[in-house]
């Protein structure tokens, strides 16, 4: 057995519960952490003593309430290296965050249709439009695929897609062919939630901005995992959710250079995204707020703050190494195990490994593995695309995170041999 | 036999399994003796949908009675509509459309029910109770 480098079950409560009467191994990160006892108890906390609408009173537990929601907003940033706090919009999650994003970037009301706000600010040369073109590939995730297959049917612009080789990796030989003078927009996952394949996200930027594009990359599987530096990748937009990474749901970002998200109007309108209002007029907040209408959920805000510095507290990289050891004796307990596949070979890995076991249906492999007390996903995992690339109906997907240790993929194996010797 | 002496049976049938996994052993034995995959059935207008694993669902009218045939491509789910089928084929149709069901609870598979669960064995009832009702009345 290898010797995992981490040992973080302890700060997890919930790791301790039994499942079936048995210990809990849980696999399935890649939809949702687990929350250590500090973001627990930061929330319990925030409630208890601070608790106050942000940004809008002057009375103590306001200020202070909207001094934390800033101090996250700062923290978010410094975690992925943003130049500035003005870079980082809070959502709901990556699906907001990417919903945002396709609203701003394809319905801008400039001209003499616009009665309301002040449209003058922003460029109609950043909306897309007629004819231009948006590339996404094969293994976007559900989430990375429907806005902007709704942005395009809504401005007629053309929805394509850069393939993936059979083992899962992104096409990128003829990249330079694939992104062409049209392309205004790249919109590629930094890790795919399926098969833990990490694209190279640096080359397909270089590639997308030597054309004049611009990308999104979706961090949801990537900013829990490794170290995660929006500079140096140069991307225009990264997005990604609290929940994935020890945080409290209903909370997410929307990184955006600041150059970029100045030019894009608001998705959405409401309270506390302007500086005035006039019964035939409003004069907007300036960034980030002109992006969050509506009373934030400044909450999950403070407790993804406190995830961020438990994150920092152990250091990404040695979770970087730490998950790859443990990813690569996944890999190699299940090829031991044989008589299933494993979807998906790139040189670089990370969280999630997809599987069948030969003849059996994923849905019932994940049943018995259930009663073995081993959480894992079965499914199409909100990549039906993918799913069809591999020609496979579904499969079950084993996902990591920090506190996994060889003991969960111990159980992992155990359960795959029961589901075996019972549905083969 | 009436709907619920036809549960009785299976209720003693299953209590013969006391842990969970030889149940689950009985489950899949009955899903494999459920017939051969019936591609006449396998087809997109019979599909239920709402199901992670594929489930087909027919049903017609003879002498009065509702005739259900079913299939899936889980060996499992097989193995509980071989159980469903049991309770349900043959029978008047505003029996199958009112009948309480409590076999599922009593041998233990009350959890696959619950609607969140992505099996949808409650979808699967659903739709046969439809199914029965359209042939009521």
């Amino acid at each position: 057995m290898m010797n995992a480098t981490l040992d973080l079950k302890s700060d997890f409560p919930i790791l301790a519960r039994e499942i079936h009467g048995r210990p809990l191994a849980y696999l399935d990160n890649a939809a949702t952490t687990q929350k250590p006892l500090c973001v627990i108890e930061r929330v319990s906390n925030f409630y208890r003593t601070r608790n106050s609408n942000i940004h809008r009173g002057v009375h103590s537990l306001s200020e202070e309430s909207s001094t934390l929601y800033e101090d996250a907003r700062e923290t978010v940033r410094a975690f992925i290296g943003a130049g500035d706090m003005r870079e980082i919009v809070f959502t709901a999650g990556t699906t907001d965050a990417i919903n945002l994003l396709a609203r701003a970037l394809g319905d801008c009301t400039t001209g003499g249709d616009a009665p309301f706000g002040d449209e003058t600010r922003y460029s109609s040369d950043a909306q897309i439009g007629e004819g231009d073109e948006i590339l996404v590939t094969g293994m976007e995730h559900h989430s990375n695929l429907l806005p902007w297959q709704d942005l395009c049917r809504r401005r007629g612009a053309v929805l394509r897609v850069l393939p993936l080789e059979r083992n899962g990796t992104l096409h990128m030989e003829d990249i330079s062919r694939r992104i062409t003078s049209r392309t205004r927009l790249v919109a590629v996952t930094h890790v795919s939630n399926v098969t833990g394949i990490v694209n190279p996200v640096e080359e397909l930027v270089r590639h997308a901005h030597d054309r004049g594009a611009l990308v999104l990359v979706d961090g949801a599987q990537a900013v829990a995992h490794m170290p995660v530096d929006v500079a140096s990748l140069d991307c225009d937009f990264y997005v990604f959710s609290g929940h994935k990474m020890f945080a409290e749901n209903g909370i997410g970002v929307l990184y955006g250079k600041a150059a970029r998200l100045e030019e894009l109007p608001p998705a959405r309108v409401g309270g506390g995204m302007v500086t005035s209002v006039t019964l035939e007029s409003r004069r907007e907040a300036d960034l980030p707020l002109r992006f969050e209408a509506g009373t934030p959920n400044y909450p999950a805000a403070v407790s993804l703050a406190e995830a961020i510095r438990y994150l920092q507290r152990i250091g990404m990289q040695r979770i970087r190494e730490h998950e790859n050891t443990l990813h690569e004796y996944m890999r190699e307990q299940l090829v031991k195990v044989g008589g299933l596949t494993v979807y998906g070979s790139a040189p670089e890995h990370s969280g999630s490994v997809a599987f069948n076991l030969d003849g059996i249906q994923p849905y019932d492999a994940g049943m018995i593995m259930d009663r073995m007390g081993v959480a894992v996903r079965t499914g199409t995992h909100c990549a039906e695309p993918l799913m069809r690339h591999f020609d496979i109906n579904g499969c079950i997907r084993a996902s990591l995170a920090l506190y996994n240790d060889t003991d969960d993929i111990d159980r992992l194996a155990e359960a795959v041999r029961k589901a075996q010797s019972m549905l083969g | 036999m009436t709907i619920a002496e036809i549960q009785d049976q299976i209720i003693e049938e299953m209590s013969a399994h006391e842990d969970w996994f030889d149940r689950y052993e009985a489950l899949i034995t009955l899903g494999r003796e459920f017939g051969a995959p019936d591609d006449s059935l396998r087809r997109d207008e019979y599909r239920i949908s709402g199901c992670q694993s594929a489930v087909w669902l027919t049903a017609e009218m003879r002498d009065g009675r509702l005739r259900l045939r079913a299939d899936s491509d889980s060996q499992i789910t097989r193995g509980m509509l071989a159980l469903l089928l049991r309770v349900f084929d043959d029978q008047p149709p505003g029996k199958v459309a009112d009948a309480e069901l409590y076999f599922l609870d009593a041998i233990g598979l009350r959890s696959n029910l619950s609607p969140s669960r992505a099996n949808g064995l409650g979808t699967i009832v659903r739709a046969i109770r439809e199914t029965a009702r359209r042939h009521t009345g």
